[in-house]
């Protein structure tokens, strides 16, 4: 790269709760806008504290576990190739009462997960992303509520009704 | 924007870039975009995902019997389908890298030894590099009706044996 005005979205946090974030770009913004809130007052920033820390804390730990159930989901699936008793014989286990009320959690962390998410890429590529992130939060929210809700209820349905 | 580059503070450096006296230090050409590539792919294969996984997971869960129809005459009716064989290899792909990336942000976030980090990663990076292989490799190889397989475990439509 020559030398001359940094491109933003290179900067990037190395610690802290703001790691692996290239948002700088957004918080800039949201200081020029007046938004901002002064460091070291208890209102925290974009990433500190309040909301804006805990939605990435939950972004961070759902994140790692859909990446080991994924892990251990492309195996039990790789039973198809040792033979179908073998694949039905361990998929049978998913179909028990403990294990569907895992995989709801699942499900309800995926979603949290890709809502979120959305609202992390709003934030750093819509220009007003970074003012609204916690207008944001409650949108995220709320379409949880709208998508895992109705899910549940066919889920738990189908897990708790027997076959 | 001023860019927060520039320092007057002269430290010295093996390579010092210096504009109208002015030092760059921290943007050496030797550098490279890996990072801004990989911040970027976190968004792009997010947006993908989206639609990838909210459409398995309502194929799978939601439609017919839900969770209860899921057994091998499932899966072979499903990749008998390139449609479906395709589906599920982005899939594979685009979160098993997207995972495989947000963990080494959080590996390099907290593991602060050298050694610790370097191991860690190698680890991962084993990992996922063989559940990618594996996954692949089944969903190619994989037959709907094997042989000498007992018929009533089979899709339906495979020959009567
Ligand atoms: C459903 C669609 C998904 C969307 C929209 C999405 C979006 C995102 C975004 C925007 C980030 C932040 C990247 C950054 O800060 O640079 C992220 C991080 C992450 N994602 Fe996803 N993701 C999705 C699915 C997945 C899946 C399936 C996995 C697991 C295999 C996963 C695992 C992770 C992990 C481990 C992180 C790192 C968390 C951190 O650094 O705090 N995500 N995701």
């Amino acid at each position: 790269m020559t030398p001359g005005p940094a491109r933003s979205a290179q900067w990037q946090c190395i610690r802290g709760p703001l790691a692996g974030r290239k948002t700088d770009a957004a918080a800039l913004r949201l200081m020029k806008q007046g938004g901002y809130s002064v460091p070291n007052t208890s209102k925290g920033t974009l990433y500190r504290g309040r909301q804006g820390m805990w939605s990435w804390v939950a972004h961070r730990v759902t994140g790692i576990a859909i990446f080991f159930f994924l892990l251990v989901h492309v195996l039990d699936t790789a039973l198809v190739r040792v033979s179908p008793e073998a694949y039905n014989h361990v998929i049978a286990t998913y179909k028990n009462p403990i294990m569907g009320l895992g995989e709801a959690g699942l499900v309800a962390a995926i979603v949290y997960h890709a809502f979120n998410g959305l609202r992390i890429i709003l934030i750093d590529f819509w220009k007003n992303g970074a003012k609204n992130q916690k207008a944001m939060l409650w949108g995220v929210l709320i379409l949880w509520v709208i998508a895992v809700v109705p899910f549940l209820v066919r889920h738990l349905a189908i897990v708790f009704g027997g076959h | 924007m001023a860019t927060p580059l520039k320092t007057r503070i002269a430290v010295p450096r093996s390579r010092d870039n210096s504009v109208d006296g002015i030092k760059y230090n921290r943007s050496g050409s030797k550098r490279n975009n890996f990072e801004m590539f990989a911040w970027l792919y976190m968004r792009v294969s997010g947006v993908l995902l989206i639609v990838l996984i909210f459409g398995h997971l309502f194929v799978n869960l939601m439609m017919g019997d839900g969770v209860h129809a899921i057994d091998f005459g499932f899966v072979g009716g499903k990749w008998a389908n390139p449609f479906w064989q395709t589906w599920d290899l982005i899939m594979l792909w685009l979160a098993m890298i997207h995972g495989t990336n947000g963990v080494r942000t959080v590996i390099d976030d907290y593991a602060e030894k050298d050694r610790t980090r370097f191991w860690l990663k190698t680890l991962l990076f084993l990992a996922s590099g063989f559940i990618l292989l594996v996954g692949t490799l089944v969903i190619f190889t994989f037959s709907p009706c094997p042989t000498g397989a007992d018929p009533s475990l089979v899709p339906s439509f495979c020959p009567a044996p």
